[in-house]
């Protein structure tokens, strides 16, 4: 180990710039995908955020009595796609109409408005299917007069977060790709230049196992440096942009899985470029 | 022809390459712990593959290769490893990592063995004595004329005290005076029991030396000396 440390060392110190070039390549392979990365973290987010408001309200007939609502909240809460279900009495409606909408200011009637059921679900249940298939089931109280869910909202959300999740996916094996090709390409451009070593390496009686370690190391250690750089840059980059959008970063755990992908990607870059050298000596 | 055990021993071989030149076919001969052999023969006959088939870096189509009791049609990729470290390779074009010191290009072949770190410095500049290099220790290889560069090279054949030593065309670099220092230091190589196979052109040294030659044409062996009387050799690019 001490050798193929001393190995990797003499590498770099005879070409410093190639290492250099080879980790700021394999930086900016990881950056272009970390930033469109961020843009999916951050789009995804936004998602989540806009899905959040995807709730049912079921009218309650007046003079329902609250024996058979507080009933109806008990059952509801227990079906599988329910998070959370609240009673909103006509006072809580008017008082929340007033407050965001103008036109309410002069209604003082409590009655003005109905009593109603709000019914919020969990996360992964609301798409249009889900969503129509609880409101059925809310229609089936006696006391509840009509549901509403914005239904052409959901569906049209559920459209577009479709198509966002396919080009995402897709558009991030595309970048994906590109980012394992040039770091393949800058790990290999490094075994090629010392492709003669290796050969010679070979001819005084070293073994494959002796000759790719350091390169192994070599990999890992500017996988590692270009993740580390990538990183860094991806987090500069939204502060550019800071007073025109609000962005969220990666959490640390997804950050630091990119750095270690960069190690991966490496390490699997120089395994693949050495063992294919090896096999032509 | 030497009666001890040979340390390479060509058993039927043939090897051939796509596109025609420098294959050799049903190749017979043996080199015997100690001996001296020349290969001789005009360019393309063969001397090179039969050098590399000799360090097991071509495999034969047919037949068998066995040196220092390794064999062509067993051997691993760690088996050619073991092998190379108990023979000698030096080549025309030297070899030598250029930013490496003699010393180092030296050790590198003890290093890559995992021989202990203790013993390889006294080692290597006991290798380096024997070629006359000692005062070179730190020069690198453009700091020295082919001559010397080609003694380093020697230096780190000779490092792993091989059984072998396998030479192709080491003095087709060199000057007249260069080819006879390097010459003189592959015999005394010799001379200390180890086997030397030497592919060259120069039959003005190979008429000199008496040892015995083994002649390629075509990439047959037209020749051999310890089993022929002498006869004129065939002039190198005829």
């Amino acid at each position: 180990m001490r050798l193929a440390l001393r190995e990797v060392w003499t590498a770099f110190r005879r070409s410093p710039g190639l290492s250099v070039l080879s980790i700021v390549m394999i930086a900016f392979s990881l950056f272009a995908f970390g930033l469109f990365g961020l843009v999916a973290w951050n789009i995804r987010g936004a998602l989540e955020r806009a899905e959040e408001r995807v709730e049912l309200r079921a009218y309650v007939v007046e003079g329902t009595g609250t024996e058979a609502i507080g009933a109806a909240i008990g059952d509801i809460r227990a079906f599988p796609e329910v998070a959370r279900v609240d009673y909103v009495s006509p006072q809580q409606a008017l008082d929340r109409a007033r407050a965001d909408l103008a036109e309410f200011k002069d209604v003082w009637e409590p009655e003005f408005l109905p009593a109603s059921l709000e019914v919020r679900l969990k996360p992964g249940n609301r798409d249009p299917a889900t969503v129509e298939g609880v409101a059925r089931r809310l229609q089936g109280y006696p006391f509840v007069d009509d549901v509403r869910f914005g239904q052409e909202w959901v569906r049209k959300f559920a459209i577009v977060r479709n198509a966002v999740t396919w080009a995402g996916a897709l558009l991030g094996a595309a970048f994906a790709l590109v980012s394992i090709v040039l770091v393949g390409a800058t790990i290999r451009m490094t075994v090629l230049s010392r492709a003669r070593e290796i050969a010679i390496m070979r001819l005084v009686g070293a073994t494959d196992g002796f000759i790719r370690l350091p390169f192994l190391i070599d990999g890992l250690l500017k996988g590692v440096l270009g993740g580390l750089l990538a990183l860094a840059l991806t987090w500069l980059a939204p502060l550019l942009v800071q007073n025109v959008i609000e962005t969220a970063f990666f959490p640390a755990w997804l950050a630091w899985s990119g750095v270690a992908a960069g190690a991966l990607l490496g390490l699997v870059g120089a395994a693949l470029s050495v063992g294919r050298q090896l096999r032509r000596v | 022809m030497n009666s001890a055990p040979s340390v390479v021993r060509f058993a039927n071989v043939t090897r051939r390459f796509a596109r025609g030149a420098g294959g050799v076919q049903k190749i017979n001969f043996g080199v015997a712990k100690g001996e001296f052999v020349f290969l001789t023969g005009p360019s393309g006959a063969g001397k090179s593959t039969i050098l590399k088939l000799a360090r097991l870096e071509e495999r034969p189509d047919a037949g068998e290769v066995r040196v220092a009791g390794t064999s062509s049609l067993k051997a691993t990729r760690v088996d050619v490893a073991k092998l190379r470290r108990k023979i000698g390779i030096v080549f025309q074009d030297f070899r030598l990592l250029e930013d490496r010191t003699a010393f180092d290009n030296v050790a590198f072949a003890l290093e890559v063995t995992g021989a202990p770190t203790a013993g390889i410095g006294a080692r290597v500049q006991k290798a380096l004595e024997r070629v006359g290099l000692t005062s070179k220790l730190q020069a690198f290889p453009g700091e020295l004329s082919g001559g010397e560069q080609q003694r380093v090279a020697i230096a780190r054949a000779l490092v792993n005290d091989p059984l072998v030593v396998l030479a192709d065309e080491p003095t087709g670099n060199l000057d007249e005076r260069a080819t006879k220092a390097v010459f003189q230091l592959l015999r005394e190589i010799n001379a200390g029991g180890t086997a030397v196979l030497m592919a060259t052109h120069d039959l003005n040294l190979v008429r000199a030396s008496g040892y015995r030659t083994l002649e390629l044409n075509k990439g047959a062996l037209a020749y051999d000396s310890a089993e022929a009387a002498p006869a004129d050799l065939v002039e190198p690019g005829s």
